[in-house]
């Protein structure tokens, strides 16, 4: 067996995170990038800024914040525990919450961009066949920005599978709950297991290629839409 | 037709830095409204405007009997029962043909029926055998016909046009016009077309409203306005009178056909359509020569008695006639001031208008 019973469940854990994740950036994001795409308000700038924080921040910066925020004192912390949930940080969903930070404009800016090249014709079009802009939304934005939305969701998931800072900070190295693969290989590294970190960086590292792979060779041609 | 067809009304002001559009309009709520004028006249905002895709504080707008505007009521465009034609082809990518027309007659109240069948638009514009394709397989043309036969099936009160054949080259356009015609004869629905192409206004209005810089310099019957020597369509190179007239007489021998309207008649080229027909015939004023006595030997078919109505400078050493033919048809002449000045041509004068050439629409 090439995989340990822990190099296997980290994978596991790995996956269902980044599809966690990338399934509630969808429904987080999609609202964020359609209003980035069409304000004209003076808080496009300060707003588009901050979702593309996590692009420049260390991710030990990132995870000190949420740390501190989630942890025992902080206010979501507290909010937490008044609803009986306990605190965040070292738990798989805290876990998910900070992904969910550090993995933002890897959905937001895709989105935004295929909102933005499909601009207001086609919209006014469907409000000109009695589409209301809720409906004009689902019927048309959506589909027209569909590549938008495979690339943004793509590229969130291999962000959250190859987070490892943000990890660190504020999920520690519990097994089954936070010890996703790039911790897993720390470990490895750190008890001198060369072998086993080679078998798991080297999935990660086809892992990471295919993705790629896929986005780049599949991309829709944009000049036919 | 029905003649107590309620007006159309649109009072817009409009400011913004660098243009304004400041309008008061009334137009007929049927036929076809042409509103021309050069680019940047704001004849695409005013439809806009009408439309709702444009907010117009303090402006109204009401068609078919309804106010889509007043005061802070403001009925947002997907609300406004119309029909509205880009100039691009704006056909959703994403959809067949056949989607893409059902797409907003699927959306459309049908609790009163539609007044245009989905099969009557298709069969109207020829494009039955195009259902199954997506856009990107169709010619602009065919593109642009199907937009048209999809906003035709919402059955709107109005259709607004944007320039609809602008984006198309001299084939394409002589594709669609037909069609276009079709439309005005066959649909009872009033069309506001944005135009800044004379031909087609001349082939398609019966209304015409001229803008200029946001502002109506001219509204009223297309005959009417094109034969307005004070207005700038008078002094284009290809200014001139339009008539409406009658298929009376098919002279197979000479392969010619007379056109009879209220003040005379026409011989054009042979027109096959049957006898009573209407059609549409355009009268260049540079094709009009004017003769103060019946002309002996001459070889232009066409002779009209006329009557000088107005005389106009129209750029230097050229004046432009405007002479009665009966009792309401005009016909606009340009010749030199010299043959004005040779001739003694004034106002009130009988004349002999020679027609040189006769364009059908």
């Amino acid at each position: 067996m090439l995989l340990s019973e822990g190099d296997l469940g980290a994978i596991i854990l790995t996956l269902e995170l980044a599809s966690i994740v990338t399934a509630i950036l969808l429904v987080l994001g999609t609202p964020i990038a359609w209003w980035l795409a069409r304000t004209k308000s003076w808080w496009k700038g300060p707003l588009g800024a901050v979702v593309a924080l996590p692009l420049v921040l260390p991710p030990s910066v990132l995870g000190f914040y949420l740390l501190l925020t989630m942890g025992p004192h902080g206010p979501v912390g507290q909010f937490t525990q008044w609803l009986g949930l306990g605190t965040l940080p070292f738990t798989f969903w805290g876990l998910v919450v900070g992904s969910v930070f550090y993995s933002l404009p890897f959905m937001v800016q895709p989105v935004q961009n295929a909102f933005e090249a499909i601009g207001e014709r086609p919209l006014e079009v469907a409000a000109t066949l009695r589409a209301s802009p809720l409906d004009s939304f689902f019927s048309v934005a959506l589909p027209l920005a569909l590549p938008g939305f495979l690339t943004a969701s793509i590229l969130t998931f291999a962000h959250t599978v190859g987070e490892f800072g943000v990890v660190l900070m504020i999920g520690g190295n519990i097994p089954g709950e936070t010890r996703v693969a790039s911790v897993q290989i720390y470990d490895h590294v750190e008890a001198l297991e060369y072998g086993q970190a080679h078998n798991l960086s080297a999935i990660m590292l086809i892992f990471s290629f295919l993705v790629l792979l896929a986005l780049y060779a599949w991309r829709p041609n944009p000049k036919k839409v | 037709m029905n003649a107590n067809v309620p007006d159309i009304r649109a009072r817009i002001d409009l400011r913004f830095p660098e243009f304004s559009l400041d309008v008061d309009l009334t137009i007929p709520g049927r036929g076809v409204t042409a509103l021309f004028g050069p680019s940047g006249s704001g004849k695409t905002t005013l439809l806009r405007c009408i439309a709702g895709l444009e907010r117009a504080p303090g402006g109204h707008v009401s068609v078919a009997g309804q106010v889509w505007q007043d005061g802070d009521n403001f009925v947002p465009t997907y609300k406004r029962p119309l029909g509205y034609v880009f100039q691009e082809a704006s056909l959703f990518p994403h959809l067949s043909v056949k989607n893409n027309l059902e797409y907003g007659r699927k959306r459309v109240d049908a609790s009163h029926g539609h007044k245009v069948s989905l099969d009557q638009a298709i069969d109207l514009l020829g494009i039955g055998h195009l259902l199954d394709r997506k856009p990107d397989r169709l010619s602009g043309g065919e593109r642009q016909r199907v937009t048209l036969a999809r906003a035709l099936a919402l059955s709107p009160r109005i259709l607004l046009m944007d320039e609809p054949l602008a984006a198309l080259d001299l084939a394409r356009k002589q594709e669609i016009l037909p069609y276009l015609e079709r439309l005005h004869d066959e649909l009872e629905i009033p069309v506001l077309y944005v135009s800044h192409a004379p031909d087609e206004v001349a082939r398609l209005a019966d209304h015409l409203v001229l803008l200029e810089k946001g502002r109506v310099i001219a509204s009223g019957s297309l005959h009417e306005t094109l034969a307005r020597l004070d207005l700038p369509t008078a002094h284009f190179d290809d200014a001139g009178a339009v008539i409406e007239a009658n298929v009376a007489q098919q002279d197979e021998k000479y392969h010619l056909t007379r056109l009879d309207f209220a003040g005379g008649n026409l011989w054009v080229g042979k027109v096959d359509r049957p006898f009573g027909s209407r059609v549409r015939a355009r009268v260049l004023a540079r094709d009009v020569s004017i003769a103060t006595q019946a002309p002996q030997g001459s070889s232009i078919n066409n002779i009209l008695n006329a009557r000088i109505a107005e005389i106009r400078d129209d750029g230097p050493g050229k004046v432009l006639v405007r002479m009665r033919v009966g009792d309401t048809q005009s016909l606009l002449s340009r010749i030199t001031s010299r043959s004005r000045d040779h001739l003694g041509l004034v106002e009130g004068m009988y004349v002999c208008a020679q027609v040189k050439s006769v364009a059908l629409m």
